[in-house]
């Protein structure tokens, strides 16, 4: 174990209490010895970098946080987000992102590795074409989430729009994940083709509201979608019958599932026993290969 | 020889007629029962029973047997069956008929549309000097063939420095080509592997770009991506950040000149191992690319993964996007350089494809010609002509097309078709079955070792060349010298047996009409 010298985190506390300004600078600092030491952690705090959005254009905002990630910052702390686009968007490697406020459409897109916790809701096109990493929305997100994701998880603790998961795939030891604690409106799981979709119905969710919208799997060729509730309870008539069914889930589902609704539950504190009641039901692909027969060649 | 078979239809019980396209025929005098006609066949269309024995309804007509046959022995002739005439229910819609009755399913064809439409390249003509003004010698003077793709600026700010002069504005990133033809999308799963390297190789020798299409970048030909636009579209397929830095431009796919509208479907048996790790996909699996790219319903949504994109490339290359010719081309060119493309493909409605339902291909869209055209226009008439470059294809068969095109207003074309014509295709259309013999669309070993890349690279950088050298012929005898005097000059195009409007919307005069 290598300490950081405290004259380094002397710096490192100097300048954050110089601290990123209201104009949105960066708060720079010279030293950068002890940053993938164990106690890297306890100083994390001290070594975030602050970026304060407030009447910053998305350019702007993303242009100082990838000279940031260039020059070796790994954690960032954004604040007065509102609407910023493409926040995080090809980053690579192990980067932190806390972002207060609403980021704008495609958070995170074709991003690679990035963890990005949102304290607030997101709007469309969250992890956009994403290859790994994680997100986490302390909220709601919108339209279009997980388009295309080959890798990373994604955490969402209420609800997510339409057109969720749209062509997820999965890649050898990518499994891309995405956890939604509300409901998902339409066509969730389009043309699906790896990966795992988990929705829980649990957090804000109106009386009678249905967990999913309509189309649910249309299109899907691979990938599973699971559902909180019984059979009994889903509307069958929501789900791309020609392309997906609905089954209750096995053991191997449960054990499947368990990590990641565990993992939700730990994130944002959601009662444990009330995620996991009454149970799962399983949305998988009628085949993998659709469109087989389709054509008269 | 049995030309054809009656077939018993599991569904129907209809006794089914469905004659051959082609009659393989073999000289027994001349064959040297070799067997190379066997092994070459890469549809099992010839088996040896004491002799080569051909199977007529698997013959596709590639011609690779004949082209193998070390005695000259092979011919491959049209079915001599002999259909009654007749003008509306040609062979073709009979044989279709037949074939859905049979199947119950989509027509499906490779390559671009070959129904007879009027081509209007045939139509147009060039102007060259007599007289009043002297025609330039190639062979004598330079003839500047370099082009650069991307955004221009609207003006131009100096700083003059007290007599030494600096640029002072940014100016956006731009490919430089050196001549204005490059090679069209062509995705690795669609073509092989050497295919696509051949391709690429000749890219980088020849000073052009080519496309990945939507398949990933597989390391083979990762040292040639500096030459290549990396696209991006409704599958993301093998799409992640590293792939769009790699790429000297990042090309967004939402349609393709044979198949407008429509996505596209890899069969899983073209997603062998090593399609599978360029696509970042199961082996096996369908890759199947949705209609539209499902994040993009609008202009708008095109102008946030533009912007997307650019992000992701920290605004370092220029983004193209690529669409079919339809009918509302111009206004749907317009909105995509108001989005921020800096440069727009456009693919006409005799452009190829490795896979697309018949209909589609021969029934959707419209000419490239007429696209250029319109385009061209109504970017100028709104003053954005500048603001993006535009590549034209779909059906580039020679430098006449090419030039013409870009009189019409085209930056650039791009060949899709020509290029395979020149690794050794002929234009069976059957790209669709994986099962190529000449090794440029199929994922078998055994096929695609076939097609050595680099001499197939050397006969597309053979092509270029002689295309290049043909366009500064064609500059010199309409007396300027760079391509750029060219561009967008339709006062030196004629028409002849166009009808007044369409020779109006190409905004070409007759032929015999002056200056």
């Amino acid at each position: 174990m290598r300490e950081i010298p405290p004259s380094a985190v002397a710096k490192a506390s100097a300048d954050r209490a110089a601290g990123a300004n209201d104009k949105g600078e960066i708060a720079t600092r010279g030293e950068r010895r002890g940053r993938h030491s164990p106690a890297r952690n306890d100083n994390l705090e001290n070594m975030r970098v602050r970026i304060d959005a407030r009447e910053l254009h998305y350019r702007e905002l993303n242009q100082r946080v990838r000279e940031a990630v260039a020059a070796g910052e790994r954690a960032f702390e954004l604040t007065n987000v509102n609407g910023q686009r493409y926040i995080a968007d090809g980053i690579r490697g192990e980067v932190k992102f806390d972002i207060h406020g609403v980021p704008g459409n495609d958070l995170g897109a074709f991003m690679d590795g990035p963890t990005i916790v949102v304290h607030g809701n997101a709007q469309d096109g969250v992890g956009n074409t994403m290859n790994a990493g994680r997100i986490v929305v302390h909220g709601h997100a919108g339209d279009v989430l997980g388009y295309g994701m080959r890798g990373g998880e994604m955490f969402v603790r209420g609800n997510v729009g339409y057109r969720v998961g749209i062509h997820m795939k999965a890649f050898r030891d990518r499994q891309p994940v995405v956890v939604a604690g509300g409901s998902a409106s339409d066509f969730l799981g389009e043309y699906m083709a790896g990966g795992m979709l988990i929705v829980l119905g649990l957090v804000g969710m109106r009386p009678g509201q249905p967990i999913i919208g309509g189309w649910c799997g249309t299109g899907m060729h691979g990938g599973v979608i699971y559902l909180r509730g019984e059979m009994g309870s889903l509307d069958s008539t929501l789900i791309a019958s020609q392309f997906a069914t609905a089954a209750p889930v096995g053991e191997a589902d449960c054990d499947r599932i368990r990590p990641y609704v565990e993992e939700f539950c730990k994130l944002f504190e959601v009662d444990r026993a009330a995620a996991f009641e009454p149970g799962f039901v399983k949305i998988a692909p009628v085949s993998h290969r659709p469109f087989g027969a389709k054509y008269a060649a | 020889m049995v030309t054809a078979k009656a077939r018993r239809s599991r569904n129907t019980r209809v006794p089914v007629y469905r004659p051959s396209d082609f009659k393989w025929v073999n000289d027994r005098e001349r064959c040297a029962r070799c067997k190379r006609c066997v092994q070459q066949c890469g549809f099992q269309a010839i088996t040896w029973e004491d002799g080569p024995v051909s199977d007529p309804s698997k013959c596709v007509g590639c011609h690779r047997c004949e082209a193998f046959c070390p005695q000259s022995a092979i011919t491959i002739q049209p079915d001599p069956q002999y259909f009654r005439p007749h003008p509306l229910w040609t062979e073709s819609h009979r044989r279709n008929i037949w074939l859905q009755a049979e199947t119950g399913g989509v027509l499906l064809s490779a390559m671009g549309n070959d129904l007879p439409y009027p081509v209007l390249w045939d139509s147009l003509l060039l102007d060259a000097c007599q007289v009043t003004n002297p025609s330039i010698d190639p062979l004598r003077e330079p003839m500047e063939l370099r082009t650069y793709l991307g955004r221009k600026a609207d003006s131009v700010d100096i700083d003059w420095n007290n007599g030494s002069p600096k640029l002072a504005m940014e100016i956006a990133p731009m490919l430089e080509i050196e001549t204005p033809v490059l090679f069209a999308a062509m995705s690795y799963g669609s073509i092989s592997l050497p295919a696509q390297k051949a391709i690429a190789m000749a890219a980088e020798e020849c000073g052009i770009m080519w496309n990945t299409g939507e398949g990933g970048l597989h390391p083979d030909v990762k040292p040639y991506a500096h030459r290549a636009f990396v696209q991006c579209a409704s599958g993301r397929f093998g799409v992640h950040a590293e792939y769009l830095n790699s790429g000297a431009a990042v090309e967004i796919k939402i349609g393709q000149g044979a198949k407008p509208g429509i996505g596209g479907h890899l069969p899983g048996e073209k997603v062998s191992q090593a399609v599978s790790e360029t696509r970042m996909i199961p082996i096996g699996s369908d890759a199947l690319s949705p209609a539209p790219q499902h994040d993009i319903y609008s202009i708008e949504d095109l102008r946030q993964l533009i912007y997307a994109l650019k992000e992701a490339t920290n605004y370092e290359k220029p983004v193209s996007v690529k669409i079919a010719a339809v009918h509302n081309v111009a206004a749907i060119a317009s909105g995509i350089v108001r989005a921020g493309a800096d440069i727009i493909y456009i693919d006409g409605f005799r452009g190829g494809t490795g896979a697309a339902p018949t209909t589609i291909r021969d029934h959707l869209g419209i000419p490239i010609e007429i696209a250029i055209a319109v385009v061209d226009q109504q970017l100028r008439d709104e003053g954005i002509r500048n603001q993006a470059s535009v590549i034209a294809a779909g059906g580039i068969r020679s430098s006449a097309d090419a030039a013409k095109a870009i009189a019409l207003g085209a930056d650039a074309v791009a060949i899709g078709t020509a290029a395979l014509l020149a690794l050794g295709c002929t234009l069976c259309q059957r790209c669709y079955t994986g099962r190529c013999s000449w090794g440029i669309t199929t994922q078998d070993p055994a096929l695609t070792r076939r097609l050595d890349p680099y001499l197939g690279s050397q006969r597309l950088v053979n092509l270029v060349h002689a295309w290049s050298a043909e366009l500064e012929e064609i500059l010199g005898a309409m007396g300027v010298n760079a391509i750029e005097s060219l561009r967008g000059s339709r006062e030196r195009l004629r028409c002849v047996g166009l009808d007044r409007m369409t020779a109006d919307i190409l905004g070409v005069k007759p032929a015999g009409v002056g200056a």
